[in-house]
């Protein structure tokens, strides 16, 4: 059986800024023991010789020239914003964060 | 904020063993950013650069810049790197309005180049060679500023306001390994690190290197390991220590904050702090996250980078020669003594010299100028002295000293002309009539006059006492306004003067 516990989920949760009722949590930490479970499963079966796949295509090298093209315009950009200031975002004070 | 105690540095080093580490992120000079095609530069309007991948948009998708790639590898070999024969982008999760896509896109366990070496040299002569652990690849995040509350500081902010421009430029981090055994020299070993990356960058061309634009940043990682003991301390990482001497200012003040609070019985929490140039002290930041608090995972968008061999050769074969082996080179070349050649490094000319030389200056004169008239008359005008003139006018300039055409006094005027763009050193003689009167005629009528009119100094050199002549000398060159050769015009007075000095056989007073 997996090791997640709910303190897991909802360290996750506030990581992830989604707020969770203790209700998802406990569900969510059932969940989550599963998909942890099943994964442990397949690296049972994967031999060191397997190697980590994170792209299903085999592509590599695909590269754009240094080439300028266009923007947007500042109101273009701005244009979802919530909230501007002249030509820049306006954000609420974040000293919470640093 | 509550000033910290500080500990008395020998005595700080002699309880602990400080411990470095150094994250420096350069700024990649090309054109375009890393995944996007918007415009790489710096003082545009803000938000003028952004698009709908570099904004994180619904719909946006990355694509990698050739560009920023070669730049990488080239860095990462300048390092003494293997470059990864696969490498991939990772996300690096965060909420902070930095980024407006929630994430920065980065490099985790698949760095482009690992394991390097960097061989500095401190001013004592020490060598201290730093291990590299990694150059990854990653984006820029936007720029903050804070409004409100004290003055910029996030902290007391009332809001912030986002310029994305700068969001999605490409940066390579450059990791080092533990560096143990700086003691007393670790303040230096930073600056000298730094210095050395920044330097590296500049030759390879692979970014402007402006530290005040914000091109190269260091991070500095300080811990304090009690003496006899072989266990780590636990680090603090100054953020954001812009120039070279703060990289300086700010392990030293570690160093002595974290010695007080230890020795006082306290601990140090692992966490992020701020450097405030204008103080010189750090301030307590956010505490640091875990690498699973950023919950790293392959970016999909993006395929992975695998260079080939080839192409890495091709690459290995374009870097320039090692910055310090060329200063080392140089400065035999130009037999200038460690102070002199210190000086022409520390003021950013070394490439202006060595292009003045080539033109054909000798190398103390071309060293003389640099350093000397040409920077002071920089500094006086807030710009840079390769601003000011070539190193082929100022080739031209030493070229009239010479042969004879200019004293350094005139060289003075005609570099002013030069500088106000009136044409090649040879123009401005020409126009404003500069050259050193070299017909003696003119120069002995002036003299004549002068030792009539000094009577006593003419009696003075007569009986021997060469050293009188400077006063005539001086008359002279007032009276030619510095248009005379000082040397010529000494030989003239005394052969004027009729003085013994003046005459190879000793033979009889005129009187």
């Amino acid at each position: 059986m997996s090791e997640i516990t709910a303190e897991q989920v909802a360290h996750l949760a506030n990581l992830a800024r989604i707020d969770l009722s203790s209700a998802e949590i406990d569900r969510l930490t059932v969940e989550l023991g599963q998909i942890v479970d099943s994964v442990a499963r397949v690296a049972e079966v994967a031999t060191p010789d397997v190697p980590a796949t994170s792209h299903p295509m085999p592509l590599t090298n695909v590269f754009r020239d240094d080439v300028v093209v266009p923007s947007l315009t500042v109101d273009q950009a701005l244009s979802g914003a919530p909230d501007r200031a002249g030509d820049k975002f306006r954000v609420p004070a974040i000293l919470d964060e640093e | 904020m509550a000033k910290a105690e500080l500990m008395d540095y020998d005595k700080a080093l002699e309880l602990f063993e400080p411990v470095l580490g150094f994250e420096v992120h350069v700024e990649l000079n090309t054109k375009t950013k890393m995944f996007c095609g918007c415009a790489n530069e710096f003082g545009s309007g803000a938000n003028t650069n952004t698009c709908p991948t570099c904004l994180g948009l619904p719909g946006g998708l990355p694509q990698v810049n050739r560009q920023a790639i070669e730049s990488s590898i080239r860095l990462g070999l300048a390092l003494g790197c293997e470059i990864a024969e696969t490498s991939r982008f990772a996300r690096k999760n965060y909420f902070y309005p930095d980024t407006a896509k929630n994430f920065q896109t980065s490099q985790y366990d698949e760095p482009i180049a690992f394991n390097g070496q960097l061989t500095i040299e401190l001013e004592s002569g020490r060598q201290v060679t730093v291990d590299i652990e990694r150059a990854h690849m990653e984006d820029d995040a936007g720029k903050l500023t804070h409004m409100g509350g004290a003055a910029g500081r996030i902290q007391g902010a009332d809001y912030s306001l986002v310029d994305y421009n700068r969001g999605g430029v490409p940066l390579v981090e450059i990791v080092t390994q533990m560096i143990e055994g700086g003691e007393a020299d670790s303040p230096e070993i930073g600056k000298t690190y730094v210095a050395a990356i920044r330097e590296i960058v500049k030759a390879l061309g692979v970014s402007n290197a402006r530290m005040e634009e914000g091109n190269v940043r260091c991070d500095a990682n300080v811990s304090l390991r009690p003496r006899g003991s072989n266990i780590l301390g636990t680090r603090t990482e100054t953020k954001n220590v812009n120039s070279l001497r703060s990289v300086e200012r700010a392990v030293r003040y570690e160093i002595q904050r974290q010695a007080a609070l230890l020795h006082a019985g306290g601990t140090i929490t692992q966490e992020t702090r701020h450097w405030h140039e204008d103080t010189g002290t750090t301030s307590a930041g956010r505490p640091k996250s875990d690498a699973d608090d950023y919950r790293y995972f392959p970016e999909p968008d993006l395929v992975p980078v695998a260079p080939s061999r080839a192409w890495v050769e091709e690459l290995r074969a374009t870097l320039p020669e090692p910055p310090a082996a060329r200063r080392k080179r140089l400065q035999a070349a130009w037999g200038f003594v460690n102070l002199e050649f210190q000086d022409v490094v520390n003021s950013d000319l070394l490439d202006v010299l060595e292009a003045t030389i080539a033109a054909g200056a000798p190398a103390q004169s071309a060293r003389k100028w640099w350093t000397g008239e040409i920077a002071r008359l920089a500094n006086a005008a807030g710009v840079s002295a390769e601003s000011l003139v070539t190193p082929a006018q100022v080739a031209a300039l030493i070229e009239l000293i010479t042969d004879g055409t200019l004293t350094d006094r005139l060289a003075r005027q005609v570099l002013e002309g030069v500088i106000a763009g009136e044409g090649t050193p040879s123009e401005v003689v020409a126009s404003r009539g500069l050259a050193v009167v070299s017909d003696d005629g003119p120069l002995i009528a002036a003299i004549d006059e002068a030792l009539a009119g000094q009577p006593d100094v003419l009696a003075k050199i007569r009986d021997g006492k060469v050293q009188a002549a400077g006063a005539v000398i001086g008359a002279v060159m007032k009276a030619m306004r510095g248009q005379a050769d000082a040397a010529r015009v000494r030989e003239l007075v005394l052969e004027r003067a009729g003085s013994a000095a003046a005459e190879p056989a000793p033979s009889e007073s005129a009187e």
